[in-house]
């Protein structure tokens, strides 16, 4: 679903003032704020404690004890056999080869659209901005069941590339916005310059644009690869087998299975989530700061 | 995946003549090609197959606007709008407001008066729901929330069983679980953009409101708000798409039950496609969600402009 994340302005964050009064230091106050705050996040966290206490937990344990206990061993057995039963390395590659491929040519397609847009500034651009920028609304209900009927009929339907196609050009009509609305703003001087030395549109888009927007492109990718890593509507109708279902399709065809207990889908949603985790701890500064570029003016 | 972001083109600064190179459109061409086959005739072929009757077999038989009268009258159909309002509280409203507060306290009052660091951390607990599968999340809660889960141990064992229940089972109970569990994976989104947006204003700005004596409430009226305005707007549109959208997490926590209970509409046009292999009354629901879509995020736009206009004259 929709993790809207809106890339937001990249500041630093301000350390704090240098002359900054002790006095505003002080007082207990700020304490019991702290307090509260932390208080706050850790509920954040509750579920993901409760997940990580019974993964590791016996069935028999579980029903004995319920879930709020101590694992009175440490019991793996849930995590393989959901390793096993899931196929979960082959679900990681394909969640792997999905989401890097989008986010690759999502990137690229974005690129080239915003180049003729906000660069060639191509007539009527205002428009296909408008039109791309809708695109990223509407909801994939209103796309799926032609796009499962089509890929059907031209023998794409359960194939890892009939997903890849089809988020590259959802998150490129996102991406085409945000790179439109930055390249319109770009220093015409430095692309004069490139043509009066003679440089061609391609040569001034590899060799001008791109190396500036780069920044920008880097954190494009990086979100592109998480939304498409998350999406699940169209690789649940699209990817109906073992051998080509992503991590969450998988977990969820698996629900409600009768070796799913709890103990199993704990462990299984453990290692369904620790990808996003490893990623977001790897990527936390960006994530979290994300990029405003167009967003606000 | 749903993103809006500003809400107008941005329009260029002026420019030095009106340099128009139709070559420009060769690089608009992979993605525009793609674009009519993966968006556009995708949507037209919806639009026609909702004045159709089709089971996926065959061909679609024609019935013009029967699909959308029988709407009109399916008591299901509403249910599921009404749900969406309380998502929109669950994923707007209590996120937006919620997430004024926290990132001004994380950031006017952690972030200055602890450390920067101590905030970012803080921050990142809040927006890990926010990067993770949430369908993924949703199967988790839904363990949590079941008979036998998590959160009726932990009342049982605090001595307050008599609030134990079926949180996701009981037509009463499902949807507001199903709306705490919203703000959950929701509210990291408004903190984190507005703490960005915070860390834009001058902090000297913050500081000579404290000389003066500005408490934190009033700092926060008086400077806080007024600067994350634009934000609030794009947090306010993107998560309102995202609210009316919503799919992943009720197909995880209760495939829109019980009795319709946490039915929305985007369940159930897929609930119609794919289950019942109605096509033709499945691709009407899609229709009209994307209608209502399409609407709110114009009147979000026509509002914010205004608003800007109105700035400008004053």
């Amino acid at each position: 679903m929709a993790t809207t994340l809106m890339p937001s302005a990249v500041t630093e964050t301000q350390p704090g003032p240098p002359h900054t009064k002790d006095r505003y230091r002080r007082g207990a106050a700020r304490w019991v704020v702290l307090g509260l705050v932390a208080v706050v996040c850790l509920a954040m966290l509750v579920p993901f404690g409760f997940m990580v206490l019974n993964a590791f937990k016996s069935p028999g344990d579980y029903s004995t004890n319920g879930p709020l206990s101590w694992p009175s061993g440490f019991y793996t057995e849930g995590l393989e056999t959901y390793w096993r039963e899931a196929d979960y390395p082959v679900k990681l590659w394909n969640s792997t080869l999905i989401a890097g491929s989008v986010a690759v040519l999502a990137v690229l397609v974005s690129l080239l659209n915003a180049f003729a847009l906000g660069i060639g500034r191509v007539r009527g651009r205002v428009w296909i901005v408008g039109l791309f920028l809708l695109a990223n609304m509407m909801p994939q209900e209103a796309l799926v069941y032609p796009l499962y009927h089509f890929a059907k009929e031209v023998g794409l339907y359960n194939t890892r590339l009939s997903v890849i196609i089809i988020f590259t050009v959802i998150q490129s009509a996102f991406g085409t916005y945000l790179l439109a609305s930055v390249l319109s703003t770009f220093p015409r001087a430095l692309l004069e310059a490139a043509a009066v030395d003679g440089a061609g549109k391609w040569r001034i888009l590899w060799r001008i644009v791109f190396p500036n927007l780069r920044p920008t492109l880097a954190v494009l990718l990086i979100f592109f690869f998480i939304w498409t890593w998350n999406e699940f509507l169209i690789p649940l109708v699209m990817l109906i087998d073992n051998s080509t279902q992503t991590i969450p399709v998988a977990l969820a065809s698996l629900q409600g299975d009768r070796l799913m207990d709890a103990p199993t889908t704990n462990a299984g949603s453990l290692i369904s989530l620790l990808p996003a985790i490893v990623f977001f701890l790897i990527f936390q500064r960006t994530l979290t700061r994300g990029i405003t570029a167009g967003a606000v003016k | 995946m749903t993103t809006a972001a500003t809400l107008t083109a941005r329009e260029s600064p002026p420019r030095s003549k009106p340099r128009r190179d139709p070559a420009y459109w060769l690089y608009l061409l992979p993605g525009a090609t793609l674009f009519v086959l993966i968006i556009a005739v995708p949507l037209v072929y919806t639009v026609y197959l909702s004045m159709t009757r089709w089971s996926g077999i065959g061909d679609p038989q024609w019935v013009g606007l029967e699909n959308y009268q029988r709407l009109l009258e399916d008591e299901v159909f509403w249910i599921s709008f009404k749900n969406t309002i309380a998502m929109i509280v669950a994923m707007v409203v209590v996120p937006t407001l919620l997430g004024l507060v926290l990132a001004s306290v994380l950031f006017d009052v952690v972030g200055r008066r602890f450390h920067p660091h101590t905030a970012s951390v803080l921050r990142a607990a809040i927006y890990l729901p926010q990067v993770l599968p949430v369908v993924v999340a949703g199967i988790v809660w839904g363990w949590i929330l079941r008979p036998d889960g998590a959160l009726n141990a932990v009342l049982s064992s605090a001595g307050l069983s008599f609030l134990e229940g079926d949180w996701l089972g009981d037509p009463d109970k499902a949807l507001p679980s199903v709306m705490m569990v919203m703000i959950w994976v929701q509210i990291g989104y408004p903190v984190v953009v507005f703490m960005a947006a915070m860390e834009r204003v001058d902090p000297e700005l913050f500081e000579a409101a404290e000389l003066d004596g500005a408490g934190w409430r009033q700092r926060f009226t008086a400077i806080t708000l007024p600067q994350v305005r634009p934000e609030t707007f794009v947090v306010a549109l993107t998560c309102t798409i995202a609210a009316l959208k919503v799919f992943g997490p009720i197909y995880a926590l209760t495939r829109g039950g019980p009795e319709n209970a946490t039915n929305v509409p985007s369940y159930y046009a897929y609930f119609t496609f794919f289950k019942k292999l109605q096509v033709g009354y499945g691709s009407a629901i899609a229709i009209v969600l994307t209608l209502i879509i399409v609407v709110v995020a114009m009147a979000f736009m026509w509002a914010q402009q205004r608003g800007e206009r109105r700035e400008a004259g004053a």
